[in-house]
């Protein structure tokens, strides 16, 4: 479409030669012999289609240069086409496990552009259902973890509770990933009556599982010596790389933003915000593990507190009526007609909304022209950014510990891509 | 010798002994006429050497880890315990592909990730499956966008799976579909609609669906000297 | 967030300090922010930091189509010990689209810039390696540009398959 002349100094580059590592004889070794390997795209590490260009010395890496956009779906651009109701299905798709927080992140950005209240019990169904997004989320990252380290039986243990949860989000929503349960103005549909008591089925027994794994993982000599002192990166450095989220906490940073900037109600709650010492990849595994029996606090405290009133806005302007209403009233009758053919219209405005994923802030800017769709929708993704920091993390290690680090980073490439 | 004849026991030891008794007959060579048809018919299967190679493959499917978006996620939770393709004989997942035999493409395939999932599609030894799994790689899904291709574009599918993601009961129900065409109609449907001969070579004159053979990435065009 | 106020005394220093460099302020649903000439992103950034925004929390483009200068970039700012945010925005036009590259102070910024060229074609000057990220390298033309079509398949129901071509064809 733009024929494109940089009149910078970056050069024309031919597709292949691009993609070299570095230039070799700048790369700091001893050996006088460096290797360039590739890993990935399709790769067994399971974290989706990540490339790395490792230069290796020996078994040590000297320079990584990570490739993305092997899954890139162009979910910014589709957004654009949607109303905003429809973008909600396809933002959700991004960060493909905290699906969630994008839709949370999504809607609270909408929320704020047409300035529009979410009642009470709709923001404590909005809490529930995210820190049970985050207890699987990391779930998943210690069952994919414990594959990468070796210890496969944590993969079985992991999706078995992963499956406990998913059965919660069946229940309130019908599906068990991409709910599209968050709505804008709301949630969609309230918890039905079988709901809580499930759920505080499982939040009695996590702790019990949550202990059996530490068992059996905490102190595992393996697991010491793989993690133990592996992939330090001090704080600074994470906060020059843009780097938020359980990474930024094991290092010591208390940066959370449920405590910081509570959105959505999460100032009612009392949990506390596990932080690491060090920052190396043991930390970062605490911090995890610590955050998951956070979650469990808070969902128990919102069930215990979960207010009685509407889960959904009244303001018919924004959200759909109750089906029951349109065999009765006119207003509601055209409401739905409009909401459902064009979809609500927001006044044009920019917004920058952050909220804590389980991998650090993830954040959605809409920018909207007073037409029905989006103008711009742009998710800030943790795992992006997070990227980024990689390279320190892995610099001077062997092999193995960048398997270990990737696994402990907890990218996604959904989001990575958008 | 003298032989003697003895009233058989009745019941269930009377027939096991019955069994017994034409068991030592066969042995010796002593049945005859119908009683050898009968006794072939109850205890010899007889197969065709396809059939049972159609067995084998099908009941021991080994997909390839290739995992590329969300349906990666319910692909590894039908692993899992709740819904158990172990139970089928599918759980050895091969991360090699010379080692596997059906790709399981779970996710949408980016225009950069397309041509190397031909190229791992290319190293699996045949026989191979494709199976497209979920919306985005068997259509275009949520996403018909410019960043997307739908895996029929650029490689064979033997099944596709819907859903966004599809349930991991329903992923099992399509590899158990797949295992029946398996087992069932092995000439594979696809190959001889496009009159495709396996994809490293293809006879260029002989192909009805010409163009889609040249345009295929990845293929090295096999010509008139590489025999099927 | 910085107040109103808050906000036109950061404006008001930024003015000072170079003329013509800041441009307007915004404070729109209590988030502050700032529109400042290309060639000022930098030091306005370094202006920031000192105030206590060490934080870029992101670096995203947008397309102002049909408004011109079509191009955006913002540069959204945090202060962690105050959790304050702000927001700097630069505009530039399709046939000039140069901003000066921040990634030499703010190293998060290498990823985002090379994502905001990618899909919007601003170039970034001074970034240390400065191509596509999320298309592959030989791709021509900037997706997420309003006036580059949405693209995708036509959808083969047997209502249309007859009309529509499919691959094989």
């Amino acid at each position: 479409m733009s024929d494109l002349t940089p009149t910078t100094d970056t050069p024309h580059i031919p597709y292949r030669e691009m993609e070299d590592s570095h230039e070799l004889s700048t790369i700091e070794h001893e050996h006088d012999e460096l290797l360039t390997l590739n890993m990935g795209p399709h790769h067994p590490a399971t974290h989706g289609v990540l490339r790395l260009l490792t230069t290796l010395e020996g078994e040590v890496v000297r320079d990584i240069k990570p490739i993305v956009g092997y899954v890139h779906t162009g979910i910014e651009k589709t957004a654009e086409d949607k109303a905003y109701w429809k973008v909600i299905p396809v933002v959700e798709r991004m960060d493909y496990l905290s699906y969630y927080f994008n839709a949370m992140a999504f809607c609270g950005a909408v929320e704020t552009l047409l300035d529009l209240e979410v009642p009470p019990r709709g923001q404590y169904l909005r809490v529930i259902h995210l820190e049970l997004n985050r207890i699987a989320s990391h779930l998943i990252w210690l069952a994919t973890g414990g594959l990468d380290l070796g210890a496969m039986s944590v993969f079985w243990y992991g999706w078995r509770d992963r499956d406990l949860i998913l059965d919660l989000f069946e229940m309130s929503s019908g599906q068990r990933m991409h709910t599209r349960y968050i709505q804008v103005g709301g949630v969609f549909e309230d918890i039905p009556p079988g709901f809580e008591a499930k759920c505080r089925e499982f939040t009695r027994g996590f702790p019990a599982r949550m202990d059996q794994y530490e068992q059996l993982i905490d102190q595992n000599e393996i697991v010491l010596q793989r993690l133990r002192g592996v992939a330090t990166v001090d704080e600074q450095t994470l906060l020059d790389f843009g780097v938020t989220g359980p990474l930024l906490r094991a290092t010591g940073n208390p940066w959370d933003l449920r405590k910081a900037a509570p959105y959505s109600s999460y100032d009612h709650f009392d949990f506390k915000i596990p932080v690491g010492t060090v920052g190396d990849n043991y930390d970062r595994y605490r911090v995890r593990m610590a955050e998951m029996r956070e979650s469990v606090k808070i969902i128990d405290q919102a069930l215990d507190g979960l207010p009685e009133g509407p889960y959904m806005t009244p303001n018919r302007k924004y959200a759909l009526p109750p089906r029951h209403e349109l065999a009765t009233s006119m207003e509601a009758l055209i409401h739905h007609f409009k909401l459902v053919t064009e979809g609500f219209r927001v006044p044009p405005g920019e917004v920058y909304y952050p909220i804590e994923s389980p991998r650090g802030e993830l954040a959605c800017f809409v920018r909207a022209d007073g037409s029905s769709k989006p103008a711009r929708v742009h998710m800030r993704d943790p795992s992006f950014v997070n990227l980024q920091a990689f390279k320190p993390m892995v610099q001077g290690a062997y092999v193995a510990d960048l398997i270990a680090a990737l696994a402990m980073l907890d990218p996604i490439l959904g989001g990575i891509d958008r | 010798m003298e032989v003697t004849r003895k009233q058989l026991p009745s019941g269930a030891d009377g027939e096991f002994r019955a069994r017994q008794l034409r068991a030592r007959d066969m042995l010796r060579g002593a049945l005859d006429g119908p009683d050898l048809d009968a006794y072939v018919e109850e205890r010899v299967m007889t197969t065709t050497l396809e059939k049972a190679a159609n067995w084998a493959r099908g009941n021991a499917f080994m997909p390839a880890t290739f995992g590329l978006a969300c349906c990666a996620i319910e692909m590894m939770a039908t692993v899992a315990s709740r819904v158990d393709i172990a139970r089928f004989g599918f759980e050895a997942f091969r991360a090699s592909p010379r080692q596997a035999d059906l790709l399981i493409i779970s996710g949408r395939i980016s225009i950069k990730m397309a041509p190397v999932v031909r190229r791992i599609y290319d190293q699996m030894l045949e026989p191979k499956w494709a199976i497209s799994m979920g919306a985005c790689s068997s259509s275009m899904g949520v996403f018909n966008n410019y960043a997307i291709v739908p895996a029929d574009k650029f490689m064979p599918v033997d099944l596709h799976v819907p859903g966004c993601p599809p349930r991991p009961e329903a992923l099992a129900h399509g590899i158990i579909q797949l295992r029946a065409k398996v087992l069932s109609h092995p000439e594979q449907g696809w190959r001889t609609r496009y009159g495709g001969r396996g994809t490293e070579e293809i006879v260029e004159s002989a192909v009805a669906g010409d163009a889609a053979a040249q345009h295929t990435i990845g293929v090295t065009g096999g010509g008139k000297g590489t025999s099927a | 967030m910085p107040d109103a106020t808050g906000l036109e005394l950061i404006a008001q220093e930024l003015r000072e300090a170079d003329e013509g460099a800041e441009l307007s302020t915004s404070f729109f649903r209590d988030q502050a922010a700032l529109l400042v000439a290309p060639r000022a992103v930098p030091a306005t950034l370094e202006r920031l930091r000192a105030r206590g925004y060490r934080f870029l929390a992101s670096v995203h483009g947008l397309d102002y189509f049909p408004e011109e200068p079509r191009l955006g970039v913002h540069y959204e700012l945090l202060d962690m010990s105050a959790v304050d945010r702000i927001s700097v925005r630069t505009r530039v036009t399709i046939a000039e689209p140069t901003v000066p590259s921040v990634t030499p102070e703010w190293p998060t910024a290498d990823h985002q810039e090379r994502e905001i060229y990618d899909m919007f074609g601003v170039i970034f000057e001074g970034h240390p390696d400065l191509r596509r990220i999320l298309m592959p390298e030989d791709y021509e033309g900037h997706p997420q540009r309003r006036d580059f079509p949405v693209g995708g398949e036509p959808v083969l129901f047997t209502h249309n398959e007859p009309t529509t071509p499919g691959w094989w064809e």
